[in-house]
């Protein structure tokens, strides 16, 4: 199991049962339901996705992942188990149950299940929704609607085959007879779950919701209106604000404290502090002096009066521009080998010409537009948080880890999830709740805990800074013979185990990497790690692809080739990498290759498809550069056109154009505005994203110094989605790691000036 | 006291004459429509209508709106089909949606006093607002389409 798996970054194969392995009871007359709010439901359906699931619909232990439940009127309820933070899961999932049932969208209302076992893992990060559970969701709905035309079938008296089920209604065949769903429940609510061998699932040509245009977001209307409620936004009665001020350095912890002229703050009611956090940080509180005020802003004004000496602790030793002369030392002779093709070495010393490059991203925040909140309730009887989490189940372990639970009173933690005002990864790490719980139980209060663009910003689970090493070798004839990625950063493990030390994740787009060459070399260095790292949106992928794809276009221009071109060509034949045969076990996400293979006729298709849509080759106004990159990741397939116009040393986006294989498509909009996201968040991180520490203390704060993209900059983002059959893909984050590349490998044919450092503003070109 | 007009209603308030105008319509009057995001002025999410005029609610304080209209989200429109709030829809433009009603009131702002803007035009009033999920160029076309409703609607 690889680390990324172990912390659930991608998911455990091990643990993870086959695609299509899943149990799906009618559990209408179980008592669960009622516990799960679903009292007064005629039928209710229940599927579980663990590896055991067979044996456990026997048994009691069944714990269905996903509930669909049918009440009186005939409306479907889906409880939904991943959040919501813009990608439309919450109407993805259920669209494919609703489809499969025959359901009137419109008589279709999603739950969002509260954060418990009982739900299988509700992590959303990884991009992994829609892949896992395509199949599943479909059995599931089909189950249903089977059992509805059976119940027809009875009330008619005639054979299942001369029901038809269609849009929340059954047909009787050759008649005028019709029945609705709501006079059908109890019936099938009577009904054994038919055997999924007979199950007839839909074709795609059938489908009636899955990849069509024009489905209505489910919030859609809440949000517009105002009335959609973030973590931010949550009221409980009797609530009191939080802010902490935190320790400026991680592990550091407060020397002494004088509250005395925050005490004076009209509307503070107490000050509070937090318990010190030792390593490995993990999902813990950072620790600091919390204030407890009758509103925010009394809260926010009073923290600036807390009188506190720190004490930094060991971390205040870190400067990040400096440590990147520790990165450049440790890749002289990087100690990891991750994937070892041919003979490096033997190619080096054979080679007409070598061409080295060295490449640098910067530290990155997740600055979602919604900071980190959570509010919480404790009382004897249990805890109960409502808070924007992408991960309710590793929230309701730290909210037992606060409360020192044992595993047993799991189910006195209630985690309500709340919309996401964005996630990028930040809100998988739930430590803002832990706070939440730790001062409602220190108070006795109902308190929700808000985080300022400032906490969110200096106090991140950022990603790293890294440092790589690219190198290729070439052939009397000019042709390619060998490949070589060194990277070092500061590893996400080190958030875990402080004593992790080599740089990670090599399997995020850097040991993966698709050109077929003869020899091959991927290796990481070692770093100690001084900050919180974490997951970022697309993660290690962001910084192993912007250096891979730009090397590629530097190889390119080396030989003289067009980019494009020369990329088919290094990808190669089409085939199936087996990256075991160069001795590198290959996480693939948490899939398996049989299912989800690393498919270079795939890749090359998305390339050409963008090349041809974006008009790669057309003659270019004066100024103007077109770059190209691909990238594969989180199993699905992008490559990226950007063009570029240049005016006095400023470089301005033209135009934008993606093309995406993410296998089969359940929602199509929703994959363009993944992509038009990601291309955004792309331009926000390759021309502002920096973040940087001097004696270990962030030194951004705010958008001021750590900005985004704006709307003036952005053209109009064109996205071309491949028509395919291949089991579903993630989309939330594919589209990140092309796009920086894509934009320098473009300003290098519009200048002649190549940028291997990221972000641009340090180079006043944007 | 404070006495603030908002959406056309009279409140009174006890809060400190300097506390900023979103801090007081979310947490004293729990509306919480408009939404914190940086609160200094950098990113829009706060934004209410003074007097029609898109402001910054972050960094009002609730003294300096003592006398002005304020129109926030929840007064927008009756039934939220302002068509600002249709093009929203129809363009699909919400991804997290944490923004858009800071986005909203933005538009709404320059539409009222601007029926047929440009992109530029568009680009100039929006560029106080940031959406980290990225739908600039949905904002962009929502906004044309809402034009065209206003037009027709005059
Ligand atoms: S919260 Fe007011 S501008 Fe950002
Ligand atoms: S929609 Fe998420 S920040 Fe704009």
């Amino acid at each position: 199991m690889s680390f990324l798996q172990k912390i659930g970054v991608v998911p455990n194969l091990e643990k993870q049962p086959e695609h299509d392995e899943c149990a799906i009871e009618n559990v209408s007359r179980r008592s669960f339901i009622k516990g799960a709010g679903m009292t007064g439901a005629s039928l209710v359906i229940g599927v579980q996705f663990s590896a055991n699931s067979l044996a456990a619909s026997k048994s009691d232990e069944f714990s269905p992942d996903v509930f669909i439940s049918m009440d009186k009127k005939g409306t479907v309820t889906v409880i939904s188990h991943r959040s919501e933070m813009g990608q439309g899961i919450r109407s993805s999932l259920p669209l494919l149950i609703a489809d499969e049932m025959e359901c009137d969208w419109e008589r279709v209302v999603v739950e969002q299940a509260i954060g418990d076992a009982k739900y299988g893992s509700q992590n959303t990060d990884g991009s992994r929704s829609v892949r896992r559970f395509y199949v599943r969701l479909k059995q599931a709905g089909a189950t249903a609607r089977t059992m509805l035309q059976q119940a027809a079938a009875q009330v008619w008296k005639v054979d299942v085959d001369q029901v038809t089920i269609y849009n929340h209604q059954a047909k009787l065949n050759n008649s005028n007879k019709t029945l609705d769903f709501a006079q059908l429940g109890e019936i099938a609510a009577s009904l054994p779950v038919p055997d999924k061998e007979t199950l007839k699932l839909k074709t795609e040509a059938e489908h009636r919701y899955v990849g069509k245009e024009n489905m209505e977001n489910l919030d859609g209307k809440a949000i517009v209106t105002g009335k959609a409620i973030f973590g931010f936004d949550v009221e409980v009665t009797g609530m009191k604000y939080a802010v902490i001020a935190r320790p400026p350095v991680v592990f550091g912890k407060v020397k002494s404290l004088d509250d005395s002229e925050a005490m004076k703050v009209p509307g503070v009611i107490k000050i509070i502090q937090m318990p010190a956090l030792s390593p490995p940080a993990v999902f813990n509180m950072l620790g600091g002096v919390a204030v407890i005020a009758e509103n925010t802003w009394a809260a926010i004004e009073a923290r600036k009066k807390l009188k506190i000496e720190w004490d930094h602790g060991a971390n205040a030793s870190y400067n990040t521009k400096s440590h990147e002369a520790v990165f450049k030392k440790a890749l002289q002779n990087p100690p990891h080998t991750v994937r070892n093709r041919g003979d490096w070495e033997q190619a080096k010393s054979a080679a007409n010409k070598t061409l080295t490059q060295d490449y640098y991203v910067a530290g990155l925040a997740h600055a979602t537009m919604e900071p980190p909140a959570a509010t919480a309730i404790v009382t004897d009887k249990g805890v109960d948080v409502w808070t924007c989490t992408q991960t309710p189940q590793s929230a309701q372990r730290n909210a037992m880890g606060v409360m020192q639970y044992p595993q047993e009173r799991a189910k006195d933690v209630n985690i309500h999830v709340t919309l996401l005002g964005g996630g990028f990864g930040r809100k998988s790490k739930p430590d803002y709740i832990a706070e939440a719980v730790f001062l409602a139980k220190e108070t006795g209060m109902p308190i929700k805990v808000q985080w300022t663009r400032e906490d969110e910003i200096k106090h991140g689970y950022y990603h790293s800074p890294s440092y790589q090493r690219l190198s290729a070798t070439f052939d009397k004839k000019g042709a390619a013979t060998g490949w070589y990625h060194s990277m070092v950063n500061h590893p996400i493990a080190a958030t875990f185990n402080p004593n992790a030390k080599q740089a990670g994740s090599a399997e995020l787009g850097q040991a993966d990497m698709p050109y077929d060459l003869p020899n091959i070399k991927i290796l990481n260095g070692e770093s100690d790690t001084f900050m919180r790292i974490g997951w970022v949106r697309s993660v290690t992928n962001i910084n192993n692809a912007f250096a891979a794809c730009s090397f590629a276009d530097e190889m390119a221009y080396h030989a003289g080739q067009d980019p494009k071109d020369y990329l088919l060509q290094l990808i190669g034949k089409d085939q199936h990498i087996d990256l075991a045969k160069d001795g590198y076990q290959y996480g693939n996400y948490g899939e398996q290759a049989s299912v989800f293979p690393v498919d270079t006729a795939r890749l090359k298709n998305v390339i050409k498809l963008v090349a041809n849509k974006a008009g790669w080759g057309k003659k270019l106004a004066k100024g103007h550069g077109m770059g190209i990159a691909a990238h594969r990741s989180f199993c699905g397939y992008i490559a990226t056109v950007v063009e570029v116009s240049t005016d006095n040393g400023k470089v301005k986006l033209e135009n934008i154009t993606y093309a995406v294989d993410s296998g089969k498509v359940i929602n199509p909009d929703r994959v363009r505005s993944q992509m038009e996201g990601a291309a955004i968040f792309s331009t926000s991180l390759a021309f502002y994203g920096e973040i940087t520490a001097d004696n270990g203390i962030v030194e951004q704060g705010n958008f001021h110094d750590y900005e985004m993209a704006r709307m003036s900059q952005i053209p109009d983002i064109e996205v071309h989605i491949v028509n395919s059959d291949e089991p579903p893909a993630g989309v939330g984050e594919p589209g990140v790691p092309p796009f920086a590349p894509a934009l320098c490998n473009a300003i290098f044919a519009a200048t002649g000036n190549r940028y291997r450092r990221l972000p641009l503003k340090q180079f006043g070109i944007v | 006291m404070i006495e603030l007009t908002i959406n056309g209603s009279p409140h009174k308030l006890d809060v400190a004459a300097e506390m900023p105008l979103l801090w007081a319509l979310r947490d004293i009057l729990k509306m919480t429509g408009s939404k914190y995001g940086c609160g200094m002025g950098l990113c829009g999410a706060c934004t209410v209508h003074l007097d029609g005029e898109a402001t910054r609610s972050c960094v009002l304080p609730v003294s300096a709106a003592v006398g002005r209209k304020i129109t926030t989200i929840e007064g927008l429109s009756e039934n939220g089909d302002h068509p600002v709030q249709k093009a929203w829809l129809d363009k699909k433009v919400a991804q997290c949606g944490y923004c858009q009603v800071g986005q909203i009131m933005s538009a709404t702002s320059l539409l009222d006093k601007n029926d047929q803007p440009t992109d530029d035009d568009i680009d100039q009033a929006m560029g106080g607002n940031i959406c980290r999920c990225g739908t600039y160029p949905r904002i962009r076309s929502a906004i044309h389409s809402a034009a065209k409703l206003y037009r027709e609607a005059k």
